[in-house]
């Protein structure tokens, strides 16, 4: 699915990723934590192809396609979902229209007829339903006076709609209630089905609760420090990243 | 990100050919003869001559305003050709099988057919030529209404009491340098009038094309609602592409009697010239309407052509309960520049407006709003709300806003608000990581910042000014 190897990037001329390594097979939950920082919200615009950060070296390969080559809507064609941690409004745009122009650009790219009106109203009503925001969120504007954790459903929710095949979520457990968790993990959850990959990215360990990785990674200073199974994230919990070493106490503190 | 932008606003502009027409064009140059002749070519009356050459007396000692926001070498009024017509429409065509094929092929390029049973069905067309009116769909439908729907010049000719009675009436000839300038010379335009508690059975709308090269454009447009009638009228407009400066100074007098509607709405997209600023046409345009008890003038306007726009759809609120609404946007790239926005002159008891003025600016254009609103001493309970949100697109354009808010009447309530907002990075990439391209984003979050003024528009024109606003910004983004 998805190959990084010895990734470097940098943010206006600031070394952010430092050599990153990660490889996530089809249907793999792979979780990514680290001290404030580390780079992990670097990770995900980096993948998707934000302007503003740019590879030094190394390579990033989605199912054999060279990622870097591609620009940020053909990678998002090819697949790559970014969940943002702040998502932005755009506002008199509805919710509704925007979701139809992606989801017919991604059907496109797949060389499917674009969807109708009717047939995608029904698709959307079903997406709103499992995030269990209100159907009347699909005529307000996008992201427009919604609160952080409708923010957060409705990033879900265009997942659930566009199908990606790795959906990368860049802390959507930030800001979140148990209840509001509880729904983002559930929407995650129905859309493991042995194929699709995820890198969930976050702070703390509480996500993993609710939606259980395969793998956790540390990463630290741009680079992946540890790797294990879900019990790393259990680990980190308990005693932080101290073990990290002084310097990431302090930036935790 | 703006290089992103810059790229996606490189447009191309889909009016700019020119039809290959044989034409009868004036010499360039203006004085009294051409004044004289033109009244000729037109079979006016002496009344009308007459109402010609004192506007031109008048516009002779008056000076051109140079208050606008706008920059522009000075034209050359000398240099101007005041009327020129397809040689084809000398013999004045009985029926469409008579017009120049050409002429039909150039409307039907820019997307409007002519021929009736082909038009988008309830929209009545009349086609204004550089000088002249070419066609005028749908007429005898109109006229079991008792709906009159004609050119000017003929409306001169056929009901000249009416137009004698209102002509001069909203914008009198004096009113300004350009409005003077057009009463001498207008050629042709619209005529509208609606009978008392009719309302009017289609849209009816006005094309405007510019062909001939040197020419300017004057048109006049009337329409008289009568009591208790309602009419919603739209005009569009385009011109080819040209290295010269052309002028476009047109008048528009709405009339609305008692307890009657008029809803105007204006698709502009005159030629604006290329990205150095070089050509295009400059737009200065007088439209004003006076409401009477109970009556309604709403303006709805989208502009995204224009080198240089100085308009200010205005509305005399005259009568008690009368209402004028303002609904704009404006669209300036490259060297556009844009002084656009409206007058509320309240003077009746209770009566009420609404400006919602949408600026968008991009490349190294200006767009600025400009609005009054009078509250006169008469004017016990007025309302006003006005909302001018600007939406900048770079770092290099500029949005202005000129507001200018006089009462003379303590129970009249005037509300302003006014934002200025960025197409974000954030909104770009979060457009762009859903799979959408850099075009097809820009376009979205414009229509976005536009929905208000949009809605407002006739239903078959929302799609046009949506799709042209989507043109206007389509470039070449590889």
């Amino acid at each position: 699915m998805l190959s990084i190897k010895n990734l470097h990037a940098s943010v206006e001329e600031k070394n952010i990723i430092k050599g990153l390594n990660l490889e996530v097979k089809p249907g793999e939950v792979h979780a990514i934590m680290g001290p404030n920082g580390a780079g992990k919200s670097t990770l995900g615009y980096v993948l998707s192809g934000r302007d503003g950060y740019e590879v030094s070296e190394g390579e990033a390969m989605l199912n054999g396609k060279d990622l870097l080559e591609l620009d940020v809507e053909e990678r998002a064609r090819e697949g790559l979902f970014l969940a943002f941690q702040y998502p932005v409004e755009i506002p008199g745009v509805s919710n509704m229209e925007f979701m139809k122009e992606s989801v017919n650009a991604m059907r496109e790219e797949r060389g499917e007829e674009p969807l109708s009106a009717a047939e995608f109203l029904k698709k959307a009503k079903e997406a709103c339903k499992q995030v269990q925001l209100p159907l009347d969120f699909l005529k307000r504007g996008v992201n427009e006076g919604f609160s952080g954790g409708e923010k957060k459903r409705n990033e879900i929710m265009q997942m659930i709609l566009l199908e990606p095949k790795l959906c990368i979520l860049d802390e959507s457990d930030s800001g979140l209630d148990v209840d509001a968790l509880q729904v983002v993990a559930d929407g995650v959850n129905s859309q493991r089905d042995g194929e699709r990959s995820f890198i969930v990215v976050t702070h703390y360990q509480r996500l993993l609760d609710y939606i259980k990785p395969d793998f956790v990674h540390i990463l630290a200073d741009g680079k992946i420090v540890k790797s294990g199974d879900a019990s790393l994230a259990l680990e980190v919990e308990k005693s932080g990243y101290a073990f990290l070493g002084k310097a990431y106490e302090e930036v935790e503190a | 990100m703006s290089e992103q932008i810059e790229q996606a606003l490189e447009r191309k502009y889909d009016a700019g050919f020119y039809s290959e027409i044989e034409s009868e064009t004036f010499e360039s140059g203006l004085d009294e003869s051409v004044i004289r002749r033109i009244s000729a070519m037109k079979n006016e009356p002496e009344w009308m001559l007459e109402w010609r050459l004192k506007s031109y007396h008048a516009w002779l000692e008056m000076e051109e305003p140079d208050w606008a926001h706008v920059d522009y070498p000075k034209i050359d009024y000398q240099a101007i050709s005041y009327y020129s017509a397809p040689k084809s429409m000398k013999d004045k065509p009985q029926s469409l099988d008579e017009v120049d094929p050409e002429l039909l092929r150039t409307y039907e390029k820019l997307g409007i057919p002519l021929h009736e049973q082909e038009m988008l069905a309830g929209v009545a067309v009349d086609a204004v030529f550089d000088s002249v009116s070419v066609v005028t769909t749908f007429r005898e439908k109109l006229e079991e209404a008792g709906v009159i729907f004609c050119p000017i010049s003929e409306a001169v000719q056929k009901y000249p009491d009416l137009v004698k009675k209102h002509i001069g009436s909203v914008v009198p000839r004096t009113d300004n340098y350009f409005a003077a300038l057009n009463s001498a010379v207008f050629t042709d335009g619209s005529f509208v009038y609606i009978p008392k508690g009719t309302r009017c059975p289609m849209e009816l709308s006005t094309y405007f094309r510019i062909n001939e090269m040197n020419t300017g454009q004057f048109e006049r447009t009337l329409i008289v609602a009568d009591e208790g009638s309602y009419v919603s009228y739209l005009e569009g407009c385009t011109a080819p592409q040209r290295d010269e400066n052309q002028l476009h100074a047109a008048v528009v007098e709405l009339v609305a009697m008692d307890d009657s509607q008029i809803k105007y709405s204006t698709v502009q997209n005159w030629y604006p010239g290329d990205e150095n600023g070089k050509g295009g046409i400059y737009n200065f345009v007088t439209k004003r309407g006076i409401a009477h008890t109970n009556a309604k003038i709403s303006w709805t306007q989208v502009e995204t052509g224009s080198a240089v726009t100085w308009k200010y759809p205005s509305c005399v609120l005259k009568g008690d309960n009368s209402v004028g609404e303002f609904y704009s946007v404006a669209l300036t790239r490259g060297r556009q520049q844009a002084d656009t926005g409206t007058k509320m002159i309240h003077v009746g008891k209770n009566t009420r407006s609404t400006i919602i003025s949408k600026g968008i600016s991009a490349g190294n254009s200006n767009n600025a709003y400009r609005g009054l609103v009078q509250m006169g001493p008469r004017a016990d309970g007025a309302r006003n709300f006005t909302e001018c949100d600007s939406l900048l697109i770079g770092d290099k354009c500029g949005a202005h806003t000129f507001p200018y808010i006089e009462s003379r009447n303590p129970s009249a309530i005037v509300e302003h608000e006014a934002t200025t907002s960025k197409v974000s990075d954030e909104q770009l990439f979060l457009c762009q990581q859903r799979g959408l391209d850099t075009e097809k984003a820009v376009s979205m979050i414009v229509n976005g910042f536009c929905k208000e003024v949009f809605k407002e528009l006739p239903m078959e024109f929302a799609v046009e000014a949506g799709k042209l606003l989507e043109i206007s910004l389509e470039g070449s983004v590889g």
